[in-house]
């Protein structure tokens, strides 16, 4: 798209950028008009926060050169960009919970101003931009939307010519998703430039003019979003035509296979979730969808159903009606319940530790000869290396050398091995947690295939996923979590992703048009 | 700001050219020093490194003076690799001392040597009860193990004085602090070799250190027990994943670290003292964490560390003994040759870079 020299705020040239022998960013020129929301678009570790982090002085370039209003820059630190009218908004938020939303806003100010005035200038932005939230509230009382909303103040408080969010959206709900791109709309319309970054092809095509596609820490295209399309974008972005998939009509089962009746559990730290009175069941053949934002119980839930905790009663899980609540990981395992942490490495797996003492980590008993107590004791790398070959062919998992640590595979990779492990088990009853969360989209288009085929050869699974897409391209039956309690469970037939996004946002209201099924 | 950044390929020479750079290092910035401080820097230098290897006597008690470090060594290996921090280790060695040292007064007439089976088995009852107090505080109430197996020995350590002072006192020691002395069956003796006759204080101790690496190199590499500390240290969510038994797991190593630290002592009393007396241990336990980390965590590495540990004490004690340099300077000298170590160490896996800015 042709620009006018003049419309330019922010043009970078050859920006190159490098972590070791890793290259971040090569070559990669933006230009960014006045009052235009520019997207930034990519697949994970394709260098979107690499080069805001560059634009925002918190990592220096290794060459390349910045130009903000035709004058040459170089920022060096958060502080000069600030000082030219750079403000960003980060994934994770830095505020402090103890603190009030004035307090926060306070000491991240560079100049310095009385706290009475602070309050009122930030009533006045809440007003004039709808970011409405209460200067005297404790951070820590407010809800992940609002928190976005002061971060925001922050940084409309410098007056900003440009702003930088970082996947502003991954922790939103879709009311609060809606209401933020009005705001950023409103904000572009008054003449402040938006940097947008994202990997969601629908936000970008709804709020972006123009969309730059990175991948592999190239600049491979800049596009005009209101032009395009999100197939055209998915295509750009990765490069090949992505595969649907295929779902085939499945005879449903009216056996219930796994259930979950009043569990209740409190919270064991300070920053967990207690789970209360969570109900749940899924029959054989099914996808049980589990939507919510992260943080709402998940990690929780799952330990519990995983065995790697035990629940209070026996009877509060059952497998096929028979009691399993205080069964430990491994009888589950020897049941059939196979489970997937959503943390890849450091919890489904060892970084440091080959793929073969991987796959024997979670199968060690299926190795060990009962008739010797002493080959019991031992560690017996052999037969898992048999195994974790064919689990490496059958799943179609790209190593660098035979039987690399785990570490040296990529995300998707990774999680190909991982989710093939528990599939070598031939598990009745499937229980995963943001299997795809943070995979290329290669990968996850053939991990959601994987699990199409489980549930269609009458294997129950349960997706714990924050991906509404994903929740409603897979499930038969659909419910929510928020703050530790489980909505009902409804037919994916009806319900809609907005009835969906209220019961994330904790509104759990009774949705009148449709009955629950139980 | 200085960033260091892993390299791809820890270089097969640098493995060998590291060490010796450190040593080098070291020498030149002992020598630096002990020239300033108006010590002959040759002769010093003689006295630390090569006059403990001057004779066949005196390389004998380097072993015999590594022999408590590496089993203390060894033990702590399996904690800290399980991401448990006992660092009470000399605590455990006196407790286990004494229990032995119990055991061993109360049959005053026995001779044969199989009592020495039962005295070490005391030592490491008595020495892993001792860990077993952080063990379950940490298990239970999720108590630090850090503080508690600390304090624990001050606590050791005053209640042997109070024992040698008090009970077990030896009513003919004039007034002296010590027991009486040991029965001949939990004495360990010294190896006469053939001929040549006794080796310095070589004794029979050595040989549970013969055993002892190999062992545990298995335990650690080859059994379910090494991978489930393994685990457990590298990834504690993974080894819940897997189904292991994080506390069992964090009692049986403090309970392993803390009978071997008691056994060290057992060996260090019945080879080298005889009797108890208020010091037992000359801070081999405190010594063995530095032995454990300049191992690597491995039961070979922990062997060449015990002895590099053991062979600079007492060349700092010949210097002292010779020269005069007080123990401070050669507790310096000592500093500097870690330091050097662990960087060598260090820069083998990574390489450094220089960046501006604050971030």
């Amino acid at each position: 798209m042709a620009k006018k020299e003049l419309d330019i705020l922010l043009k970078a040239t050859k920006i190159c950028k490098s972590f070791g022998n890793f290259v971040a960013n090569q070559n990669i020129d933006i230009s960014i008009a006045k009052g235009q929301i520019h997207a930034l678009l990519g697949e994970n570790g394709a260098g979107k926060s690499t080069l805001v982090k560059i634009f925002y002085g918190v990592l220096q370039p290794d060459s390349g050169s910045i130009e903000i209003n035709k004058q040459k820059i170089s920022i060096t630190s958060p502080n000069i960009a600030r000082k030219n009218g750079i403000g960003m908004v980060f994934q994770h938020f830095s505020l402090f919970p103890a603190l009030t939303v004035a307090e926060n806003i306070l000491i991240a100010l560079d100049n310095k101003i009385k706290f009475k005035k602070v309050v009122d200038q930030i009533s006045k932005l809440s007003k004039e931009w709808e970011l409405f939230v209460d200067p005297l509230k404790l951070v820590s009382e407010l809800s992940v939307g609002e928190k976005q909303r002061v971060e925001i103040i922050r940084c409309l408080m410098q007056n900003p010519s440009l702003l930088i969010m970082d996947e502003p959206t991954s922790v939103l709900t879709p009311q609060e998703i809606k209401n933020l791109f009005k705001i950023l709309k409103k904000l572009a319309s008054s003449g402040c430039s938006i940097l947008y970054i994202s990997h969601k092809l629908e936000e970008i095509i709804e709020l972006a003019d123009e969309v730059t596609i990175l991948k592999s820490g190239k600049s491979i295209a800049s596009i005009d979003a209101k032009k395009t399309t999100t197939n055209f974008l998915a295509e750009t972005m990765v490069g090949k035509k992505i595969t649907e998939l295929k779902k085939a009509i499945r005879s449903k089962s009216k056996k219930i296979a796994f259930e979950v009746k009043n569990l209740n559990k409190m919270k064991d730290h300070e920053f967990g979730i207690s789970l209360r009175n969570i109900n749940l069941q899924v029959n054989y053949g099914e996808i049980l969808g589990v939507a919510g934002i992260a943080g709402n119980g998940q990690v929780e839930l799952m330990e519990i159903l995983s065995g790697e905790i035990n629940s209070k009663d026996n009877d509060q899980i059952l497998l096929e009606k028979i009691p399993i609540g205080k069964t430990n990981i491994n009888e589950r395992r020897k049941l059939g319940i196979e489970t997937i942490p959503e943390e890849r490495t450091f919890h489904a797996t060892v970084p440091n530790l080959t793929l073969s003492e991987n796959t024997f980590l979670t199968y060690f008993f299926k190795y060990s000869n009962t008739k010797s107590w002493i080959t019991n004791l031992l560690n017996n790398p052999k037969n898992s290396l048999d195994e974790s070959k064919k689990i490496v062919k059958n799943n179609d998992v790209r190593c660098p050398e035979t039987n690399p640590l785990a570490s040296q595979l990529s995300g998707g990779n990774l999680q190909k091995f991982i989710l093939g492990r528990s599939l070598a088990n031939n598990p009745k009853v499937a229980i995963f947690s943001q299997p795809t969360w943070g995979v290329d989209i290669g990968a996850a288009t053939a991990i959601r295939q994987k699990l199409l085929d489980l549930s269609q050869s009458g294997k129950a699974v349960i997706l714990i996923s924050q991906d509404l897409e994903e929740i409603f391209e897979l499930s038969d039956k659909i419910c929510v979590i928020n703050e530790g309690v489980l909505s009902e469970i409804f037919d994916v037939r009806d319900i809609t992703a907005t009835d969906v996004g209220l019961l994330m946002g904790g509104k759990n209201k009774k949705i009148q048009k449709m009955e629950p099924i139980k | 700001m200085i960033t260091f950044i892993p390299r791809d390929k820890v270089s097969k020479n640098w493995i060998i050219i590291a060490p010796i750079l450190s040593i080098f290092f070291t020498i030149f910035f002992g020598l630096l020093i002990f020239t300033f401080l108006g010590y002959n820097p040759l002769e010093t230098l003689y006295q630390i490194f090569v006059s403990p290897f001057s004779r066949i006597d005196r390389i004998s008690d380097i072993l015999v003076k590594a022999c408590p470090l590496i089993i203390i060594g060894t033990g702590l290996m399996l904690c800290f690799k399980s991401n448990v921090w006992n660092i009470g280790a000399e605590g455990q060695f006196i407790m286990g001392a004494l229990l032995a040292g119990f055991i061993a007064l109360s049959f005053p007439n026995i001779e044969t040597k199989f009592f020495l089976l039962i005295t070490i088995f005391a030592g490491f009852v008595g020495g892993a009860l001792w860990a077993f107090i952080p063990a379950i505080l940490k298990t239970k109430l999720n108590v630090n193990e850090i503080l508690v197996s600390l304090m624990l020995v001050y606590v050791a350590m005053l209640f042997i004085d109070f024992i040698v002072r008090g009970p077990l006192r030896d009513p003919m020691s004039f007034g002296f602090p010590l027991s009486k002395p040991y029965p001949e069956g939990a004495l360990i003796n010294k190896i006469p070799f053939p001929g040549i006759g006794f080796l310095g204080q070589l004794h029979y101790g050595i040989l549970l250190v013969v055993l002892l690496i190999p062992v545990s190199w298995i335990f650690v590499n080859k059994t379910l027990g090494g991978f489930k500390i393994n685990v457990l240290g590298s990834a504690p969510q993974a080894a819940k994943f897997a189904g292991f038994k994080q506390h069992s797991i964090t009692i049986t190593v403090l309970l392993l670290s803390g009978g071997l630290a008691g056994v060290a002592g057992v060996i260090e009393v019945s080879a080298n003292i005889g009797q108890l007396q208020p010091e037992v241990s000359f801070g081999y336990g405190f010594t063995a964490i530095i032995v454990a980390f300049l191992g690597r965590l491995s039961p070979i590495g922990i062997l060449f560390a015990g002895i590099i540990i053991a062979t600079v004490k007492l060349g700092a004690d010949n210097a002292q003994m010779t020269m005069g340099i007080p123990k401070v300077v050669t507790g310096l000298f000592e500093g500097i040759l870690l330091f050097f170590l662990l960087t060598g160490e260090t820069l083998q896996k990574y390489k450094i870079k220089w960046s501006e800015g604050k971030k």
